[in-house]
C-alpha cells in the first residue's frame, strides 16, 4: 500500500484524490456551532492544563485566613471552608473531570457500541448478549462497586501508584456500569437498519460482515452514539462525584468539578460562586461536546455533506 | 383523628389536673420532630442504633433516666436505690428497684415486676440475638420480690448497678405484648416492634419503617397534666443540612436531630431567629489512634498484628507528642464542630470526676516545638525531600476514617500541619457501613487497621467509665484469632495498665475510681499511641417556641418530651 | 411475534434464577455488615449474637435457598391466603425478613409503593410529555433559535445533578418563596380537593427536578432520530406523493424515528419502580430508592436482594415490550 502510494504520488500531473476526511474537515468548518464547541472545549482544555502554570496557588494548599472568602483579587473565585483557592481547585478537579468523563464514556460507548451492533446483526448472539445486558441493569450497583473496590484497589495501587490506580479504577468502574443503554439503542436501530434494502444490496454482492458493520451499519447508528457521548460525560462526571462521596472514588483533598459542586450546594446561599463555577464548568463543557458531536454526525453523514 | 384526641386529652387534664395546673395534656396541638436518619424499629433490643433509641424513648420507659448534668432521676421507679437506703446490698450483689405506685401502661393495665424479669429474660435469651445484651452482663437473675418490688442480682459485686433497666438503651417492654416474641421469634413480631405499648408519654398511633412515626398523648401517663402535646409526627430522611433547614429556615418542623454540618452554616441558619440550635456533651472523644504494629501492605496477612513487629517509628512517644503538639484543636473545633465541640487532652474526658488535667498543654498548637523536638530526638530530614528520616525510614503514614466532610475537612488539616513538621500523610476515606461494620473478608475495618493512623469517635454509654478503659488491654489487641474483634484498636499492650484495670474492677469508692481512671487516662495520653482531637457533643436545634427542651448527652435527648411544651406567642 | 413473546418469557425464568443467583454473591461478598451502624458502645459478642440472629452463620448456598423458598413459595402463598381467607397453613412459614427492621419486606415494599409511584412515575409522564414535542420540533427546525434554545436548556439540565437543582429549587421555592414545603407528608392521604392541592404542592419540586433530568435525556434521543430520519428519500417521496407537513411528519418520520426513542423509554421505566435516590433523600418522599440505598448501606441483604430482583423482573420484562414495540414500528423487523 505504501509503496503503490509512494509512487502514483510521483507521477507528474497527477493529484493525488482527497480522502474523504478533507470532505468531513470541510464541512465540519462550517458548522458553526461545532466550531464554536470545538474551540471553547479546546479553551478548557489549555485553562485546565496550562492554567496551573500561571495561576500557580497549590489547589490543596489550606489558607486558613482566607477561609469562606468571596471573590477577591487574591482568589478571584473565592476560598472554600478549610481556605483553599477555589480557582486552582477548579483547574485541578477539571484536570480529573474531564480526563475521568472521556475515558469512561469512550470506554462504555465502545462496549457498548460493540455489543449492541454484534447483538443486533447476529442473530446467534442476540439472546446471550441481550440477558448480559439484563444482568448488567439489573445488578445492584453500590454492592458491586465495594465488591471491586475491596478486590481491585490494592493492586491497582501496587502496581500503578495511588493516583493512577484508582484513575483505572473509576473509569473502569464507570464504564462497565454504564454500557448498557447505548447497546439497547444501538441494537434496535441495526436491527430496523439490517432490513433496510441498502444492507439487503450490500450482502448481496458478498460483502463480509466486519465491511458491512464498520462501512454500512455503524455510519447510520451515529447520531445515537453521539448523543449517548454527549450525556455520558456528563453522567460519568457526576457519578465520579457521587463515588469519591461514597468513599470510593479519589481522596477527599483531591478536587474533582462533581466533587466542588457537591461540597458547595450547602454553601448556596451564603456563597453562591462555590456552586456556580463547577456548575457552569460542567454544564459547559457538556454543551461543548454536544456540538461538537452534532458537527461530526453531520459532517460524517454524506447525504449532508453533498447539499 | 387530631380532633378526638385532642378531646381527650383535655378531658383527662379536666378530670385528674389540680385547677393550679399551667399546662394540661393534649393542649399545645402538634410536635413535629425530624431525624434525618429514620428509625428502622421501636424496639430497641432490636436495634441498638440511636435514632431508634431516641424513638422509642417516647413510649418505653426504664426505672430511671439520666438527666443533662448525668444525674440520675427515677421515672418508673420510686426513688434511685442506693447503698444508704438499702435499695444497694451492703456488699453491692444486688441492686431492689420498687416502682412508682399506680404505675399503668398505655393500654390502661397495671405495671409489675414481672414485666422487668421478663424484659431481663426477653434480652437474654441465646437466640434473640439483643442488642443491649451488655446491659446485662453480670447479671445473675433477676426476681420479682413482689408486684411492686424487682431485685437484680448480680454474679459478682457491681460497683456501679445502675446498668439494668436504666437509661433509654435498657427500657421495660410489656411481657403480655412480647410473650410469644422471645428468642428467634422475636423479628417475627412485627406488629410488637413497630408498636410497643409503654409507659411514656407517648403512644404509636402508626409507624412506617425508616420513614415516619406518629405518636398519640398516652392517656394513660403517670402525670396527669403530660404531655403538653397531643400528637408527635417523627419524620426520618434526608440530610443534616435539609433537617436543619426545615427548623431553621422554614420552620416545618419544631426539633431536629444530631446537625453535624459546618458550623458557619449553622449560625447563620440560628441567626434567622426561627430557631434555637442545643448542644449536650457526653464522652464523645473523636481521637487518632497510631498503630503500634507494623501495617505495612508487604507483610500481606500479618500486617497491624503482633506477628508484623513493631510499627517502624509510630511506637516512639516522641513522634506521636510532635504529631499532637502540631495540631491545633481550637481550629479544627472552628472549622468542624462549632459548638458541637471542644478541643481535648484527655480520652476521658468526663464526667468531672474521671477528667484528667495533668494532659492541657496539647491545647495549644506548637509546630516549632514539635519540630524542635524531633531534631533533639535526631528524628531529621537526611535526604533532603522535606520528610524526615526515623532510623532512615521515611516518615509517611497512610491516614484513614469514615467518610464524612467534617472528618475529611479534619484529615486535610492535619496532613498540612504535619506536613510542616516534616511526616508526610496519604489520605483514604472509606464508607461507614465497610469501615465500622466487622465484615473480617474486608481489608477496610477499623478493627483491622491496615493503615498507620485512623481517626474516629467513640464514647461509652452512662456515667461510669470502667468497662471503658477496660478497652485497652492487652489482651483486647484486635487479631485473626479472634476474627479481629477486640477494641484495643491502637494495639497498645501496658502490664502497668492491665493491673489499674483490674485493680479499678475491685474498688467501690467514687473518690478512688476517680483517682485510678485519670490514672489511666493519662498513661494512655503519655504513650501518645492515641491522640483525643475533640471532646464531641451532640448539636441539635428546636424551634424558639418550643419549651422545656433540656438536652442529654447522657441519655436520649428526648429524655424529658413529657415535659416540653408550645410557648405562646 | 406470539411465539417469540412466549419464548422469550419462558427464557426469562431461567435468566432471572441466574441474575438473583449473581446478586446474591455480590452482596454476600460485599464488605458491607448489618451491625456497621449500630454505636460503637455495643461490645463485639454483642455483635456476633445479632449476627447469628440474622442467619449469617449459615453457608452461603443454605441463604440462598432459603430466599429462594421464602419469595418464591411463601410469600406468594401468603398473599393468597390474605386475599382469598383460605387457610394455607401459614403458621411456620417465614417471610423475607428484613434485617434493618425485622419484618417483612414485601410489607415495606408495599408501603413505600405509592410515594415512589406519585412522584417519580408523574414525573416521568411529565417528561416524556414535554421531551417527545420538543425533540420533534426542535429536529424539525434545525438551527432555529427553538433549537438552540432547547439544546442549550435540555444539556445544562442533564449536567446538572439533582443534589444540586433539588437543594436549588428548595432554596427557591421553600425557603425564599414560601410556595411550597420542602418535606414531602408521606401519610398525607388524598381524599378530596383541598387535599389533592397539598399533595399537588408537595409534589411539584420533586416532579419539577426529576422531570427535567427526563426530559433532557429523551428529548435529545427524539431530535437525534428525527434528524436521521428527516433526510430519507422516503420523505421525499412522502412530500412528493403531495402529503402534508404534518403527516410526513407525524406519521412517516415520526413512526421511523421511535426505535431508539421506545429503547430508552422502556428502559426507564424500572427506573420508575426503582425510585430516585437522590431526589428522594432531598426531598424526604422516602419511597423505593430510599429504601434500597438505606438497605445498601445497612447492610439488609434481604431487602436489596429482594428489591434488586423485583427490579430485573422489569428490567427483563420491559426490554421485552420494547422487542415487541421494535416488530410493530417497522414491521420488517422480525425476530422468528
Amino acid at each position: 500500500m505504501t509503496d503503490a502510494s509512494s509512487s502514483t504520488s510521483e507521477q507528474v500531473g497527477y493529484t493525488k484524490p482527497r480522502s474523504q476526511w478533507w470532505d468531513v474537515w470541510d464541512q465540519f468548518k462550517t458548522h458553526k456551532g461545532a466550531v464554536m464547541g470545538a474551540a471553547f472545549f479546546i479553551a478548557v482544555l489549555i485553562f485546565v492544563y496550562v492554567g496551573p502554570y500561571i495561576w500557580t496557588l497549590d489547589a490543596q494548599y489550606i489558607d486558613i485566613r482566607a477561609r469562606n472568602q468571596g471573590p477577591s483579587l487574591a482568589h478571584p473565585m473565592g476560598a472554600d471552608q478549610l481556605g483553599r483557592d477555589m480557582l486552582a481547585r477548579i483547574m485541578a478537579g477539571g484536570r480529573t473531570s474531564i480526563a475521568v468523563g472521556l475515558t469512561a464514556m469512550l470506554l462504555s460507548l465502545v462496549v457498548g457500541t460493540f455489543v449492541g451492533v454484534l447483538a443486533g446483526y447476529f442473530r446467534r448472539v442476540d439472546g446471550l448478549l441481550m440477558r448480559l445486558t439484563d444482568l448488567f441493569l439489573a445488578l445492584p450497583l453500590l454492592p458491586l462497586l465495594l465488591v471491586i473496590i475491596m478486590l481491585f484497589r490494592d493492586p491497582l495501587r501496587a502496581t500503578f501508584g495511588p493516583e493512577q490506580g484508582i484513575f483505572i479504577l473509576i473509569v473502569f468502574v464507570i464504564g462497565i456500569t454504564s454500557w448498557m443503554q447505548t447497546a439497547r439503542i444501538v441494537r434496535g436501530d441495526v436491527l430496523a437498519l439490517k432490513e433496510r434494502e441498502f444492507v439487503l444490496a450490500a450482502r448481496s454482492i458478498g460483502t463480509p460482515p466486519h465491511r458491512m458493520i464498520l462501512r454500512h451499519v455503524l455510519p447510520n447508528v451515529l447520531s445515537p452514539i453521539m448523543v449517548s457521548a454527549t450525556l455520558g460525560i456528563a453522567t460519568a462526571i457526576i457519578t465520579e462525584s457521587a463515588l469519591s462521596f461514597l468513599g470510593l472514588g479519589f481522596p477527599s483533598d483531591f478536587p474533582t468539578w462533581g466533587r466542588l459542586l457537591f461540597d458547595g450546594t450547602d454553601w448556596l446561599q451564603r456563597n453562591p460562586e462555590r456552586v456556580i463555577w463547577p456548575g457552569l464548568a460542567i454544564s459547559l463543557t457538556v454543551l461543548s461536546v454536544n456540538y461538537i458531536g452534532d458537527g461530526l454526525r453531520d459532517a460524517l453523514d454524506p447525504r449532508i455533506r453533498g447539499r | 383523628m387530631k380532633f378526638r384526641h385532642l378531646v381527650l386529652g383535655a378531658m383527662a387534664a379536666f378530670a385528674f389536673a389540680p385547677t393550679t395546673a399551667m399546662a394540661e395534656r393534649g393542649t399545645d396541638g402538634q410536635l413535629n420532630i425530624i431525624y434525618w436518619q429514620a428509625p428502622s424499629t421501636l424496639n430497641p433490643y432490636l436495634s441498638g442504633g440511636t435514632k431508634e433509641v431516641e424513638a422509642a424513648s417516647l413510649v418505653l420507659e426504664s426505672m430511671a433516666r439520666f438527666d443533662e448534668t448525668g444525674a440520675l432521676v427515677p421515672f418508673m421507679a420510686a426513688d434511685i436505690p442506693t447503698v444508704e437506703n438499702g435499695g444497694v446490698a451492703e456488699d453491692l450483689t444486688s441492686i431492689t428497684w420498687t416502682l412508682r405506685e399506680g404505675l399503668m401502661w398505655s393500654d390502661g393495665t397495671p405495671v409489675t415486676a414481672n414485666d422487668a424479669v421478663f424484659t431481663w429474660q426477653y434480652c437474654t435469651h441465646p437466640e434473640g440475638g439483643c442488642a443491649q445484651a451488655s446491659y446485662f452482663d453480670g447479671v445473675d437473675s433477676v426476681e420479682a420480690v413482689d408486684d411492686r418490688t424487682v431485685r437484680v442480682n448480680f454474679t459478682e459485686a457491681k460497683p456501679f448497678p445502675y446498668t439494668a433497666f436504666v437509661g433509654a438503651e435498657s427500657p421495660i417492654i410489656q411481657a403480655a405484648q412480647f410473650a410469644d416474641c422471645l428468642g428467634a421469634a422475636a423479628p417475627e413480631c412485627t406488629e410488637a416492634n413497630f408498636g410497643p405499648i409503654g409507659t411514656g408519654p407517648f403512644a404509636v398511633e402508626e409507624f412506617r419503617p425508616n420513614d415516619v412515626i406518629v405518636f398519640a398523648a398516652n392517656e394513660n401517663y403517670r402525670n396527669p397534666d403530660q404531655p403538653a402535646f397531643s400528637r408527635v409526627v417523627f419524620k426520618g430522611g434526608g440530610d443534616a443540612a435539609s433537617a436543619a433547614r426545615s427548623v431553621l429556615e422554614t420552620g416545618e418542623f419544631d426539633y431536629a436531630w444530631n446537625l453535624q454540618i459546618d458550623p458557619t452554616l449553622l449560625a447563620e441558619m440560628e441567626a434567622n431567629g426561627i430557631g434555637t440550635v442545643v448542644t449536650a456533651f457526653g464522652t464523645s472523644v473523636e481521637r487518632l489512634h497510631l498503630n503500634q504494629f507494623n501495617p505495612d501492605p508487604a507483610l500481606g496477612d500479618i500486617r497491624s498484628t503482633a506477628e508484623a513487629g513493631p510499627h517502624p517509628f509510630l511506637t516512639d512517644p516522641i513522634v506521636g507528642q510532635a504529631l499532637s503538639m502540631a495540631i491545633d484543636r481550637s481550629l479544627l473545633v472552628e472549622v468542624g464542630y462549632g459548638a458541637g465541640g471542644q478541643p481535648t487532652c484527655n480520652v476521658l474526658p468526663a464526667p468531672e470526676l474521671y477528667a484528667s488535667t495533668a494532659n492541657d498543654d496539647c491545647l495549644v498548637q506548637d509546630i516549632d516545638g514539635a519540630n524542635a523536638l524531633l531534631d533533639e530526638a535526631g528524628i531529621v530530614d537526611t535526604d533532603g525531600d522535606g520528610i524526615r528520616e526515623y532510623n532512615g525510614i521515611p516518615m509517611r503514614v497512610l491516614y484513614q476514617t469514615s467518610t464524612n466532610a467534617v472528618r475529611q475537612d479534619t484529615q486535610a488539616l492535619v496532613k498540612q500541619w504535619w506536613s510542616e513538621i516534616g511526616v508526610d500523610a496519604e489520605l483514604r476515606n472509606i464508607d461507614a457501613s465497610v469501615f465500622f461494620g466487622g465484615d473480617p473478608a474486608s481489608p477496610d475495618t477499623f478493627q483491622k487497621f491496615y493503615a498507620d493512623i485512623e481517626m474516629y469517635t467513640n464514647n461509652f454509654s452512662g456515667v461510669d467509665p470502667e468497662a471503658y478503659m477496660a478497652n485497652w488491654r492487652c489482651s483486647d489487641i484486635p487479631s485473626p484469632e479472634s476474627q479481629w474483634q477486640g477494641a484495643n484498636i491502637q494495639r497498645f499492650c501496658s502490664e502497668d495498665y492491665d493491673a489499674l484495670v483490674t485493680e479499678m474492677s475491685r474498688t467501690a469508692p467514687l473518690e478512688e475510681r476517680g483517682r485510678l481512671a485519670r490514672e489511666m487516662n493519662d498513661m494512655l495520653m503519655q504513650s501518645y499511641s492515641i491522640i483525643p482531637l475533640i471532646h464531641r457533643g451532640g448539636v441539635s436545634a428546636h424551634a424558639n417556641s418550643l419549651g422545656g427542651v433540656r438536652m442529654s448527652d447522657w441519655d436520649s435527648e428526648l429524655w424529658n418530651i413529657a415535659e416540653w411544651y408550645r410557648i405562646a406567642e | 411475534m406470539l411465539t417469540f413473546t412466549i419464548r422469550r418469557l419462558l427464557m426469562a425464568i431461567p435468566t432471572l434464577l441466574f441474575i438473583s443467583l449473581i446478586i446474591f454473591l455480590i452482596l454476600d461478598l460485599a464488605p458491607s455488615d448489618p451491625t456497621a451502624s449500630l454505636p460503637l458502645t455495643i461490645p463485639p459478642d454483642v455483635r456476633a449474637d445479632i449476627r447469628a440472629s440474622l442467619g449469617l452463620d449459615e453457608p452461603i448456598h443454605i441463604r440462598f435457598l432459603l430466599w429462594l423458598n421464602q419469595f418464591f413459595v411463601n410469600e406468594p402463598l401468603n398473599l393468597l391466603q390474605h386475599w382469598t381467607g383460605w387457610d394455607l397453613g401459614g403458621e411456620g412459614r417465614t417471610r423475607v425478613i428484613s434485617w434493618q427492621t425485622r419484618s417483612p419486606v414485601v410489607d415495606i415494599i408495599a408501603q413505600r409503593m405509592p410515594q415512589t409511584l406519585w412522584v417519580v412515575g408523574t414525573s416521568y409522564i411529565v417528561g416524556i410529555l414535554i421531551a417527545l414535542p420538543i425533540g420533534i420540533y426542535s429536529a424539525y427546525r434545525q438551527y432555529s433559535i427553538f433549537d438552540q434554545a432547547g439544546t442549550f436548556v435540555t444539556m445544562v439540565g442533564f449536567s446538572v445533578p439533582p443534589f444540586f437543582s433539588g437543594v436549588l429549587v428548595i432554596v427557591i421555592f421553600a425557603v425564599n418563596l414560601g410556595w411550597f414545603p420542602s418535606v414531602y407528608d408521606t401519610t398525607h392521604v388524598v381524599v378530596d380537593w383541598p387535599s389533592f392541592v397539598i399533595q399537588l404542592k408537595q409534589m411539584i419540586l420533586p416532579v419539577m427536578v426529576l422531570a427535567l433530568q427526563i426530559t433532557s435525556q429523551i428529548s435529545r434521543f427524539m431530535r437525534a432520530s428525527m434528524l436521521d430520519n428527516l433526510n430519507q428519500d422516503y420523505v421525499r417521496t412522502a412530500r412528493a406523493k403531495g402529503l402534508t407537513e404534518t403527516v410526513v411528519v407525524m406519521v412517516h418520520v415520526l413512526r421511523n424515528s421511535m426505535i431508539p426513542v421506545v429503547t430508552v423509554i422502556a428502559l426507564g421505566v424500572p427506573q420508575v419502580f426503582g425510585g430516585a435516590i437522590i431526589t428522594e433523600q432531598v426531598f424526604k418522599v422516602n419511597g423505593l430508592g430510599h429504601l434500597l440505598i438505606g438497605a445498601i448501606q445497612g447492610g439488609d441483604i434481604p431487602t436489596v436482594q429482594t428489591l434488586t430482583f423485583i427490579f430485573a423482573v422489569l428490567i427483563v420484562l420491559f426490554n421485552l415490550v420494547a422487542d415487541v414495540l421494535y416488530g410493530i414500528l417497522d414491521p420488517r423487523i422480525r425476530y422468528d
